[in-house]
């Protein structure tokens, strides 16, 4: 079978691949955009290590074809940094020890930083429910809720 | 020594050197590297829990187009089974088989083959065409069948007892008269438990990209808990001298003990060699859970005795634990450590190693220990019980301190075990009420900790700033540890250490990552550098002012006269000195390799506070407290961080996980929507106290941290689930329907 041609939009920028029908974006990512941040953890949408945005919506990019990218736009981790300069949620999350192995570290501040968005004043509890599909198996979640929380009230008191 | 150390950054909460590249998605973990031409490699497994290999035609496979190599059993370098061949605590015996079956199959998911094609989809199909002849033999997978009498054997050449059997070690830790113990107790309390096998869980599947030249030289990137590791078992399975092989460390994302054995490195090695290709292998999620190591499931009984004073006189312990396919099921761990906390006369603890149709076990966090400890604290509570005693104040009557006579052997030295213990009843959770349906358990637990060898080099760079090499993957934050360390002793910004885990062709022997060694061992040679590479800054800042060495002192990052005898000189900087170094004699480093002694075991205590929903038996834990002697946190950040992903993977142990099988012996869960492991939302806050009682065989004081955390959690649990509901349980994972089943008990009772 003919491989596809996809336009898209991957962190702002047109770009242009070739993938098979059957391909995931996870696989076109990392096997033919070299963007390997995103991870594969389990291919089954169970783990959120793979996790993007598209046209703003947070999916895990494992369950998402590849060609189902054209027209529209992808945000992954790549992106996350603006000119060099790391989003207060990168720099939380060392500030707190906020990852330890750091395979989930992608996913996680994909989808915190996509939680922010919608709803910048999260209590706890929303927290761990929004971050209940990002599996990490080495901090106990602890420093993560924590790093988003205060990311949260830190971002709110500079928007003011 | 002229060293003035201020402890500006040990104990600081500085940023990993790693960090960015994790939070930017740069950090290069296993599958994340490619080569030019690079083929994929895919394992054939074993549909079978136990089935003889008659033969296995290979030639279909080998046809297709775009297959480039097909290995099998006779590709890997065979260690006969009459000769053991010990490689650290794995016997290559074993581990030949284990990466490729030979004459049997010994588990669903055993290799029988493995193939590299030109994509992922054509090795898949090629393994597809592989015709393997099965006779299809008899299983047993739980500890009770394969220790039945009529059982099928795994392994015919084992006899215990005389006969042939799926028993294939022992051990037995023996202190004082057990029946004369028993004899001086008021009161004996004797339980037996079951514990399901668990999965380590790494995130992060196996995975390694593998060049072979054509003379023979590999270079392996892959994720494992040691590079060296790696080096010596792929050379020792495909016969390459370790000098040909540069095992190059991967980000690893996870191990927990997991990745401390090889599965597809010598495999890749040998696509590698036969097609003239790189071969890239990555696991699926389904391939870890069905063929790589969880722990052990277990079946024991601990009896207890003790009186009325609340004074343990005697305490036994027999722990069956399930190895899985091949022998070495971490029956140390559980017949060492779980009665290691309490200063008892009379003990015995005996462990089984058993052998049965399941994947070889591989280590998990302080391997053992928590199985053992699971069935002690929870007897213990019991025993509190009847003797109407707090439960922390009898484990304080109890409590193993200095002088102690462990019974797995040593005498402790000073320990922080009674800290602990004072330190969770004075915290504010453990004098907060609990609720209705609430409850509060707490356990205790040790682990042995681990030394050993380890290896580093600390460079001055041309323009004054630090490099440091040492040769353990840092899964959990240890380079910021090292940082910390070296920048204390040079007296300088931690950010002008840079910290670098080496491969194997660049830095010295170092053992794995594991046993809780890493910021122990890597501190100890690190520091033994950096206190080099000072002496030979003094000994050239000696040479400038034309003094003795010793009248130099170094103190801020720069050489000062010791004392106003020594003459009147400005301060020489680590950036001068490193400036001047060419004209001086040269460059500026130094390093060293130790089998580092003095890693003494670690203690903890934790406190568990759960909420038992009676109507769908679900226990959720809603506040947690893990208090443990950490020695010195070098970087409290990252300490806590063990303590709480400790915990975490306790509750899930305690609470969900378990390995479910099939009736045909295939496991049933092997994902994480089945395998259920805790999720954000099933968690509190997890809070830590770390206890500070310094290793005084250690230059920082630091004791290993990473395993003790997991030990005390089951029990911990399972006696706060018994305060919430008057139940107790002696199985886990004490998940939703078998809390109900068991609420259900008594109702039904009455009711016949």
């Amino acid at each position: 079978m003919a491989k596809l041609h996809v336009s898209t939009t991957v962190n702002g920028e047109p770009l242009e691949f070739l993938c098979e029908p059957f391909e995931t974006m996870l696989d076109a990512l990392r096997n033919q955009l070299a963007l390997t941040g995103s991870k594969e953890g389990c291919a089954s949408g169970d783990c959120g290590a793979c996790s993007i945005t598209l046209d703003d919506r947070l999916v895990c990019s494992c369950l998402m074809l590849a060609a189902e990218a054209e027209g529209r736009e992808i945000r992954t981790i790549e992106g996350m940094a603006r000119g060099g300069r790391l989003h207060p949620l990168q720099e939380k999350f060392l500030e707190q020890a906020a990852l330890q192995c750091g395979i989930c570290t992608s996913g996680m501040l994909v989808a915190s930083e996509a939680l922010l968005r919608k709803n910048p004043d999260p209590s706890e509890e929303e927290v761990r429910f929004w971050l209940a599909g990002n599996l990490c198996r080495c901090t106990g979640y602890d420093k993560i809720v924590r790093a988003v929380l205060e990311t949260a009230t830190e971002m709110r008191e500079a928007a003011q | 020594m002229n060293i003035v150390v201020n402890n500006k950054w040990i104990g600081q909460r500085t940023i990993r050197p790693d960090g960015v590249d994790k939070v930017t998605g740069r950090a290069a973990f296993a599958a994340d590297t490619t080569m030019p031409g690079m083929i994929w490699g895919k394992v054939l497994r074993s549909p079978h829990p136990h089935a003889r290999i008659r033969s296995i035609d290979t030639s279909k496979a080998e046809a297709l187009p775009g297959v480039k190599a097909v290995v099998t059993s006779r590709d890997v370098v065979d260690f006969p089974l009459d000769k053991s061949v010990m490689l650290g605590i794995q016997d290559m015996r074993w581990m030949c088989r284990n990466v490729m079956a030979r004459d049997k199959a010994l588990f669903p998911g055993h290799p029988v083959a493995a193939v590299a094609a030109t994509t992922e989809a054509i090795a898949a199909k090629a393994c597809e065409l592989i015709e393997v002849d099965y006779e299809v033999l008899p299983f047993s997978i739980e500890i009770e069948d394969a220790i039945k009498p009529d059982a099928p054997i795994l392994h015919e050449f084992n006899k215990f007892e005389g006969k042939p059997s799926n028993i294939v070690g022992t051990l037995e830790h023996k202190k004082g008269d057990i029946d004369e113990g028993f004899k001086q107790a008021d009161i004996i309390i004797e339980r037996s438990f079951t514990t399901r096998p668990v999965h380590q869980g790494y995130i992060e599947p196996h995975a390694c990209l593998i060049s072979v030249t054509a003379d023979g030289k590999a270079t392996i990137w892959s994720s494992s808990q040691g590079q060296f590791m790696v080096r010596a078992m792929t050379s020792m399975l495909t016969g390459i001298p370790q000098s040909d092989i540069r095992a190059i460390p991967a980000e690893i994302g996870g191990g927990f003990g997991g990745k401390t054995i090889v599965y597809l490195e010598p495999l890749a090695t040998l696509l590698a060699k036969k097609s003239g290709r790189p071969v890239k292998m990555v696991m699926t999620r389904e391939e870890v859970m069905r063929a790589t190591g969880p722990t052990s499931g277990s079946k024991s009984t601990v009896k207890i005795g003790a009186k009325k004073d609340g004074t343990i006189v005697a305490a036994q312990g027999t722990f069956y634990l399930q190895a899985g396919a091949f022998p070495g099921s971490p029956i140390r761990g559980a017949a060492g450590c779980s009665f290691a906390p309490y200063d008892i006369a009379n003990v015995l603890s005996v462990g089984y190693d058993v052998c049965s149709n399941r994947s070889k076990v591989a280590a998990y966090r302080a391997p053992g220990a928590p199985i053992g400890a699971y069935a002690v604290e929870c007897v213990l509570d019991e025993v509190a019980e009847s003797l109407n005693m707090e439960p922390l104040e009898f484990r304080l009557k109890n409590a193993a301190r200095q002088g102690t006579k462990a019974a797995h052997g040593p005498v402790f030295p000073r320990i922080g075990y009674i800290e602990t213990l004072e330190a969770a009843k004075t915290s504010p959770h453990y004098s907060t009420p609990t609720g209705k349906l609430q409850g509060r358990g707490v356990a205790s637990g040790f682990w042995f900790n681990a030394g050993g060898e380890s290896s580093a080099q600390v460079n001055i760079t041309e323009d004054g700033n630090v490099v440091v090499t040492t040769g353990h993957p840092d899964i959990g934050g240890s380079r910021a540890g090292i940082a910390n360390v070296c920048a204390e002793l040079l007296g300088i910004d931690y950010r002008r250490v840079s910290v670098i885990i080496g491969d194997t062709q660049t830095v010295g022997f170092s053992n794995l990552t594991g046993g809780s060694r890493v910021l122990f061992a890597s501190s100890m040679v690190v520091t033994q550098a950096t206190e080099k590479v000072i002496n030979t800054l003094r000994e050239r800042a000696a040479k400038i002012w034309e003094i003795d060495p010793e009248a130099v002192k170094w103190e801020n990052g720069a050489a000062h006269p010791a004392s106003p005898n020594a003459g009147q000189f400005e301060p020489l900087t680590l950036e001068q000195l490193a400036e001047k170094a060419p004209m001086q004699g040269g460059p500026i480093g130094a390093g060293v390799q130790l089998n580092t002694q003095g890693a003494d075991g670690g203690f903890g205590t934790h406190i568990c506070d759960v909420e038992v929903d009676i109507e769908l038996g679900i226990a959720r834990v809603i506040r947690y407290t893990a208090v443990q002697d950490v020695g010195r946190a070098v970087h409290p950040g990252y300490v806590e961080g063990q303590l709480q992903g400790g915990v975490a993977q306790g509750i899930g142990w305690a609470l969900n996980e378990e390995y479910i099988y099939r009736s045909d012996g295939k496991v049933d869960n092997p994902g994480f929507l089945d395998y259920r492991m805790p999720v954000c939302s099933d968690l509190p806050m997890l809070d830590t106290i770390l206890v500070e009682v310094p290793n005084p065989k250690h230059p920082q004081g630091v004791k290993g941290v990473g395993e003790v955390p997991l030990v005390p959690v089951m029990a911990a649990v399972a006696n706060a689930i018994y305060r919430a509901v008057g139940k107790r349980f002696y199985a886990l994972p004490m998940s939703p329907p078998k809390v109900l089943a068991g609420l259900d008990e008594p109702v039904q009772q009455a009711a016949e």
